[in-house]
């Protein structure tokens, strides 16, 4: 049994080119199984932006809309609503929504009515202590839970209560302000849920 | 680089000393027959299959929907909504039919060069459990898409069990849960698909293997290398014609699985439903009870059983002789060490009657496997014009299924009387390259 | 090595020899429909036949139209201003308007949905049905088919390829052959190309991954190719210690 010379360098360089060939096939056979857990086309369906006319809600109405599965508020504010917001001031846990709100609002809509339109208010209706959905108690009219009620939403889970720009009012459990989604507007009675005026530009 | 493996390689032996020899046994220190051949292959791609299965069937069952009625639309959610839903499916419906095509020439090269033979009788007993459980397994798994085939294809299948006298027709609804094929069926067998046969299968692949490295391998000369003069280059004691299996047939093998891969890839990106023999085109048509498709037949891996059923009539009242003459057809595979009498193993050294023999068994085979598949139904009349073609199917289909059953009576009959006129067998192995 | 070849030869030819000699259900050769899901512009042209003159029955329930506007390079606003009519959004399933109970009224049976159609009948068997519509007074609806005999759908091309009727085979009700008597807007090897697109679309819609299928197929195929190779060489290199 001869024991001639291996040629060691040429046995390394081609079990070496074979490991790496081979393992970038086995990454890149990863790169689909790994990618198979982004959101679906389903899913990205259900949480595809929403485009919403204005046109029939009248002044002091609302209406829910769905956007990835949460529910929307679009309210039309009237004036006597919006002359009420900055009077609730001293009885809100965080008026200007710069405290622990801070983060429940994009930057375009940390203001007073917490909107880009004054009067035109977009709001997930997702109640900030444990996720009930709150009632929109518009009327300005003495209620069981508020007898001076300037109009807003109630919950009816565990009797938070939030003014008409869904700022909560001090002494209920809910910590923060309702969440606004991000929005623009296409044209004057056209909103889009989902995304915001710089991105849709 | 080199040291950190090699101080992680102390670290584990220090702690677990156990692991080394069990690697060196089956890798570095077992000793394979240096003369293995093309046959040799399909074991390794067997086990590569198996892991295709099980990854990506893994994946498949993230997003499908083991219901009634939403089985259906999950698969075609994984095909297109999922991203890269499609790959994976395309992987695990053509892994599914390449995993029989390595399987049946495994076993074709095990009765070729005698591997069932003394000493390895518990291999291929091992192996024909493996084959039995994979038919399961694929029966199963070809019903959960819920495609119209799929739902009669089960219903088909297990009508046969319905035919075992007495408690058939009770068996049948104990089977589906059922009446028909439905949710109960779906869900008992999504269960046993995804998680009780792949167990099972995977136990025996781990005995299979066990086994084949207690006796060793078996080589296309049928020749023992244990037997054979001892030392080589890597070891004293060793058999002088064997050598290490890593790295020699890990190399080897990986060439295999270079090729095997291109034919794979050929068909899940070019052709996955390869005409409608891997993925049918009934199966598109979403589960119906009251639409039987135009014919029913099975996947084509089941195609040559299938046609053993067909093929057997019927007789003093009960319909059970053709699930038997089915279930015999494997069952006589089991036994084959014990039909074949004849002491040398390989086809190269064997007498004529026997390769005339295995060469009309594969005719059978392939022959039951066009009727099965409607072939015959298709060529009869185009063949030979306006003739009675039960009368003919039947006569080809019941003489393919006597020389399927005939080989191993004749190989019985042909090792016992001594009739075999074998050629002498070498020392040593032989080797051509 | 060189036994390999014999194998991959078997398999390809298995490939061509598989594919199953499709038939209509009256029993004669279908048409070849010679459709391509790689030509866009067909895809586009099908497309839009589809959604003027199928969708207002035809759902396709398991495709979006933002897929089809992604895969056939259209913009959202080409989709959803010329091939949307149903005020659905633009990730939204292709659904038909017609409600089931005034289809089982008007034909007897729900129109299918035609998702899966080509996956299931072959891409020849529609396009063969699209050409074999006749004027059969016998009939309720008035047309007739022969790929597809008592078929519940009227014509709803008849535009564009006309009105064709059945010579009968002498003493029987067996169609001999179909005559356009009535020729349409287009000529016949227009209309065939036009229904060659409508079965291109349907045929891409069956299975939108083809497309990609495809364009991947290539380079897998290629990188597998080259890691053969270098295998291949490996092993002779580790077997020149075998002797």
């Amino acid at each position: 049994m001869a024991n001639e010379v291996v040629d060691h360098g040429r046995r390394r360089f081609l079990t070496a080119a074979t490991s790496v060939v081979g393992g970038v096939g086995i990454v890149s056979a990863a790169v689909p199984f790994i990618k198979s857990w982004e959101p679906s086309a389903r899913a990205k369906a259900a949480g595809a932006p929403v485009t919403q006319s204005l046109k029939k809600i009248e002044s002091g109405q609302q209406l829910i809309v769905g956007w990835r599965s949460l529910p929307v508020f679009i309210v039309n504010r009237t004036p006597t609503q919006l002359a009420a917001l900055p009077k609730q001031d001293p009885r809100l846990v965080d008026p200007k929504s710069d405290g622990s709100s801070a983060a429940q609002q994009p930057k375009y809509a940390q203001n007073e009515t917490r909107s880009i339109k004054p009067e035109w208010l977009v709001m997930i209706g997702i109640c900030t202590h444990l996720g009930c959905v709150p009632n929109y108690v518009g009327e300005m009219k003495p209620e069981p839970f508020d007898p001076n009620w300037q109009g807003g939403y109630y919950c009816p889970c565990h009797h938070s209560r939030y003014d008409m720009a869904g700022r909560v009012y001090q002494g209920v459990p809910a910590p923060k302000n309702m969440e606004i989604p991000p929005y623009h507007f296409i044209d004057d009675t056209t909103v889009q849920i989902g995304v915001g005026p710089k991105e849709a530009a | 680089m080199a040291n950190v493996f090699a101080s992680l390689g102390d670290w584990v032996n220090e702690r677990a000393p156990g692991l080394a020899p069990v690697y060196r046994k089956h890798m570095t220190e077992y000793y394979a027959p240096k003369n293995f051949n093309l046959w040799y292959y399909f074991g390794s791609l067997a086990l590569l299959v198996l892991v295709n299965q099980i990854v990506t069937g893994i994946f498949l069952t993230m997003n499908y929907n083991p219901s009634a009625a939403g089985a259906f639309d999950s698969v075609q959610y994984i095909m297109r909504d999922v991203e890269w839903g499609w790959l994976i499916r395309y992987m695990h419906s053509t892994g599914a039919s390449l995993f029989f095509v390595v399987v049946f020439l495994h076993m074709f090269r095990g009765i070729m060069y005698g591997s069932y033979k003394k000493p390895r009788e518990l291999v291929w007993l091992l192996g024909m459990l493996i084959f039995l459980v994979l038919m399961a397994e694929a029966f199963m798994g070809y019903v959960l898409p819920w495609g119209n085939m799929s739902f009669w294809g089960a219903k088909v299948i297990v009508s046969l069990f319905g035919t075992i006298p007495v408690i058939g027709s009770h068996l049948v609804e104990w089977i589906m849960g059922d009446f028909l094929p439905a949710d109960a069926t779906l869900n008992r067998f999504f269960a046993l698909h995804v998680i009780a046969l792949p167990i099972v299968l995977l136990l025996l692949v781990v005995l299979h293997l066990a086994a084949l490295h207690e006796v060793g391998s078996n080589n296309p000369d049928g020749v023992d290398v244990k037997h054979g003069p001892k030392g080589n280059r890597w070891s004293p004691s060793a058999p002088t014609d064997g050598i290490p299996f890593h790295p020699y047939y890990t190399v080897k093998d990986l060439v295999g699985v270079g090729f095997f891969l291109i034919v794979a890839a050929f068909i899940i990106f070019f052709a996955p439903t390869f005409g409608g023999w891997f993925l049918e085109h009934d199966n598109s048509i979403m589960a119906n009870n009251l639409v039987t498709p135009a014919e029913i037949k099975p996947v084509w891996y089941f195609t040559p059983f299938y046609a053993i059923v067909r093929m057997i009539p019927s007789f003093a009242g009960t319909a059970v002789w053709g699930v038997l003459a089915m279930f015999g057809a494997i069952a006589v595979l089991f036994l084959l060490p014990w039909f074949d009498r004849g002491q040398v193993k390989s086809i190269r050294y064997r007498g004529t009657g026997y390769k005339v023999a295995l060469g009309l068994f594969v005719l059978a085979f392939f022959g039951l496997g066009a009727v099965g598949a409607g072939i015959t139904a298709e060529v009869i009349p185009e063949w030979f014009g306006n003739v009675d073609l039960t009368t003919w199917e039947n006569a080809f289909g019941r003489t393919m299924t006597l020389i399927y059953f005939g080989f191993f009576a004749f190989l019985w009959a042909y090792t016992h009387f001594g009739w075999e006129k074998t050629k002498p067998v070498p020392d040593r192995v032989t080797t051509h390259d | 090595m060189k036994q390999l070849l014999p194998a991959v030869a078997l398999a390809l030819g298995l490939l061509v020899a598989g594919q199953p000699a499709a038939r209509a259900e009256g029993g004669e050769q279908l048409m070849s429909s010679g459709s391509n899901v790689r030509d866009q512009a067909s895809l586009q042209r099908g497309a839009k036949l589809f959604f003027n003159y199928c969708v207002g029955c035809h759902s396709l329930k398991y495709m979006r139209y933002s897929r089809i506007a992604d895969d056939l390079g259209l913009t959202e606003q080409q989709v959803m201003q010329n091939l949307n009519f149903t005020g659905a959004k633009f990730d939204d399933p292709v659904i038909s308007h017609m409600p089931a109970e005034d289809a089982t009224k008007w034909f007897g049976k729900d129109p299918p949905d035609l998702s899966l159609e080509v996956s299931a009948k072959g891409a020849d068997w529609v396009y063969t049905y699209l050409n074999t519509f006749y004027l059969d007074p016998k009939s309720p609806i008035g047309w007739n088919n022969t790929t597809l005999p008592n078929a519940a759908m009227p014509f709803p091309l008849w535009e564009l390829q006309g009105q064709q009727t059945a010579v009968m085979k002498p003493g029987t009700d067996e169609v001999e052959k179909l005559d356009l008597a009535h020729p349409g807007k287009l000529t016949p090897a227009q209309y065939q190309q036009t229904s060659r697109d409508l079965v291109n679309f349907l045929e891409y819609v069956s299975e939108p991954a083809a497309l990609q299928r495809h364009d991947y197929g290539v380079w897998v195929v290629l990188f597998l190719a080259l890691f053969t190779l270098l295998a291949y060489f490996l092993k002779k290199e580790y077997w020149k210690d075998v002797h």
